[in-house]
């Protein structure tokens, strides 16, 4: 009876799981291996391999310095090092360093979309070691440290906590009364 | 064009319009085609060839990513066209065959498909008039001096009607699979932009569009298919979509953590901030414009909310201290532009300008002050503050800080 009743429940959780329209081919492992390598904060979906921070500098100077500088000071492209203790000032600076929550992040966007001219240029022992290269220069993983799909994920970057729900509405909660005075009218 | 050369025509289109003096403007266009045969009919329209409003961008040594700005000083009602949508493009605008092109729905579900945009598009489809607005629009407001004209400070925002697929129908047909919660969407761009979605959005009101404005979508606003998240910030319509992937984790990448995260005063930031606020900005007279002498005007403007219809829109001619109730275009859709209108005597003195919008949750678009006072200055994303045009006495409009 047990045995019946858990069919029927089988058959009937099927049925409410069977596809509509049945449009659409069943997605082979070849066409989304072909797709985004889309890595997790956890680094799921991280490939094998790894890189030094010795052999991202070389893969930096030849691939991303040109935009970002040697040492990742910026220029067309985007300051990667630095701005640590800034983010809380007048001026705060959001770099790899400062600002990004997750090393897997930057194994993720450098993968998917630098150099900016070809992205996808790097494979990935080259991704692990740029990666590798620019936290080093921030001063976040020593020079003898070796990314792979193992230590990049418990690289704790140094605002992994500095992020926080979306608060809102946070200044516009309760409708004003019509005549109020605004701000920002002249001061006559 | 530059701008200078723009702005001088346009002060040129008003000044002879609202002057009468249209036809004088134009003395080698004929007023009247009487008598004479026009060209042929054509294949596809263009607009004529004495409209020149065009979106404007900033020059760049990267031209493949940026922003153009919809020239909403030149828009009438409540949609954009098609050809002068803003874009924001972060390695450029992929040239894709539809034949080839497919979306696969794939991790966490019980059948990993494959969909061609033929396959899609038999579906059962879904046609919403919905804002788009980019998560950094009138970002140059957060700085003490904001933009220069409603284009520059307000213009990364269009409305279109969009047409698609309910993602949930999607999400049904390939199964979820229990301890799904999110949705990495991924597009076929150079960089192939990818954002996290909260599974209970993606449920809700999502669209994979494949239709814009009655036609099939422009290559910059990802042909042939994309998301449409109504209410939400525009980068996380992801274009050029291909790839959907159901997952138990956000994925952090770039753009919901680098980028589109509001950085406080504090130094904390907020992520995930996907919904845009309500908003309005008066489109006529704005910066750059020039009223030809005192008389009677109509002052006009656009309104929206992510969070729902427009209720209301407030109009002050004098700095903020009174608010007059302006009228709204009908219908008013939820998510959509909402057109206002007051008319207006301009007395030859300096009258300083705004609009405030009141959405159907109640929620009062706030003052830059009201923002800044929570948010500081550095938050980049997400400012929806009222927009103040100084008229002078002459009739040039310009910003308040001008």
């Amino acid at each position: 009876m047990l045995r019946l009743s858990l069919a029927v429940l089988a058959a009937t959780t099927l049925a409410a799981q069977s596809p509509k329209y049945g449009v659409g081919q069943p997605a082979t492992p070849a066409q989304i291996r072909d797709l985004g390598a889309a890595i997790a904060p956890d680094g799921s979906g991280l490939p094998e391999g790894s890189g030094t921070v010795v052999a991202g500098r070389e893969i930096f100077k030849a691939r991303c310095a040109r935009c970002h500088g040697e040492k990742g000071e910026g220029g067309v492209g985007s300051i990667l090092v630095g701005g640590q203790g800034t983010l809380a000032t007048a001026r705060p600076l959001k770099t790899v360093g400062s600002y990004w929550p997750y090393a897997t992040t930057v194994w993720d966007y450098t993968n998917r979309a630098m150099p900016f001219d070809q992205p996808g240029l790097l494979k990935p022992d080259e991704v692990y070691a740029v990666v590798a290269y620019v936290l080093n220069l921030n001063g976040i993983i020593g020079s003898d440290q070796v990314m792979d799909a193992k230590s990049l994920p418990k690289v704790k970057m140094p605002n992994r906590d500095g992020f926080i729900p979306d608060p809102r509405p946070d200044p516009a909660k309760k409708p004003k009364h019509k005549t109020t005075h605004d701000a920002r009218g002249p001061k006559s | 064009m530059n701008d200078s050369k723009r702005s001088s025509r346009r002060q040129l289109l008003i000044g002879a319009a609202v002057g009468g003096g249209l036809l004088a403007s134009h003395e080698k266009a004929r007023a009247d085609a009487a008598g004479q045969l026009g060209t042929p009919l054509g294949p596809y329209g263009e607009r004529s060839p004495f409209e020149k409003a065009v979106r404007w961008r900033r020059d760049s040594k990267t031209p493949e990513t940026g922003s153009s700005f919809t020239p909403l000083q030149d828009s009438v009602g409540t949609l954009t066209p098609s050809s002068l949508h803003y874009e924001r493009h972060h390695s450029g605008i992929p040239n894709i065959d539809p034949a080839q092109h497919r979306l696969v729905i794939h991790g966490m579900v019980n059948r990993p498909l494959s969909l061609s945009v033929a396959e899609i598009r038999r579906l059962p489809s879904v046609s919403r008039t919905l804002v788009l607005e980019c998560g950094g629009n009138s970002g140059s407001e957060w700085a003490a001096k904001g933009g220069p004209d409603v284009q520059r400070s307000y213009g990364l925002v269009s409305c279109s009607e969009w047409t698609g697929v309910p993602l949930s129908l999607l999400l049904t047909e390939v199964g979820v699979q229990p301890g799904a919660s999110w949705v990495i969407a991924e597009g076929a761009d150079a960089c192939r932009m990818e954002r996290s979605i909260p599974i209970a959005k993606a449920m809700d009101n999502i669209l994979v569009a494949y239709g814009q404005n009655g036609e099939a979508l422009r290559p910059a606003q990802g042909y042939p298919l994309r998301l449409i998240i109504p209410g939400w910030e525009g980068n996380a319509n992801v274009k050029w979509l291909h790839s959907l992937k159901l997952t138990d984790q956000g994925y952090m990448a770039r753009d919901e953590t680098a980028k589109y995260t509001e950085l406080m005063p504090d130094g904390k930031a907020w992520m995930h901030a996907f919904q845009m606020d309500a908003k309005s900005v008066i489109t006529f007279p704005s910066g750059g414009q020039k009223l030809p002498g005192p008389g009677l005007y109509e002052l006009t403007g656009l309104a929206w909310s992510g969070r729902g219809k427009i209720e209301r829109v407030e109009i002050t001619t004098d700095g903020g201290r009174s608010w007059a109730k302006a009228q709204l275009q009908e219908p008013r859709l939820p998510m959509a532009f909402t057109r206002f209108r007051l008319p207006w005597r301009f007395d030859g003195r300096e009258a300083v300008i705004a609009s405030r919008a009141v959405d159907e949750t109640g929620y009062v678009q706030p003052t830059r002050e009201a923002l800044v006072a929570v948010r500081g200055t550095n938050s980049s994303y997400h400012f929806n503050g009222t927009k103040y045009w100084k008229v002078q006495a002459d009739g040039a409009v310009t910003n308040v800080e001008a």
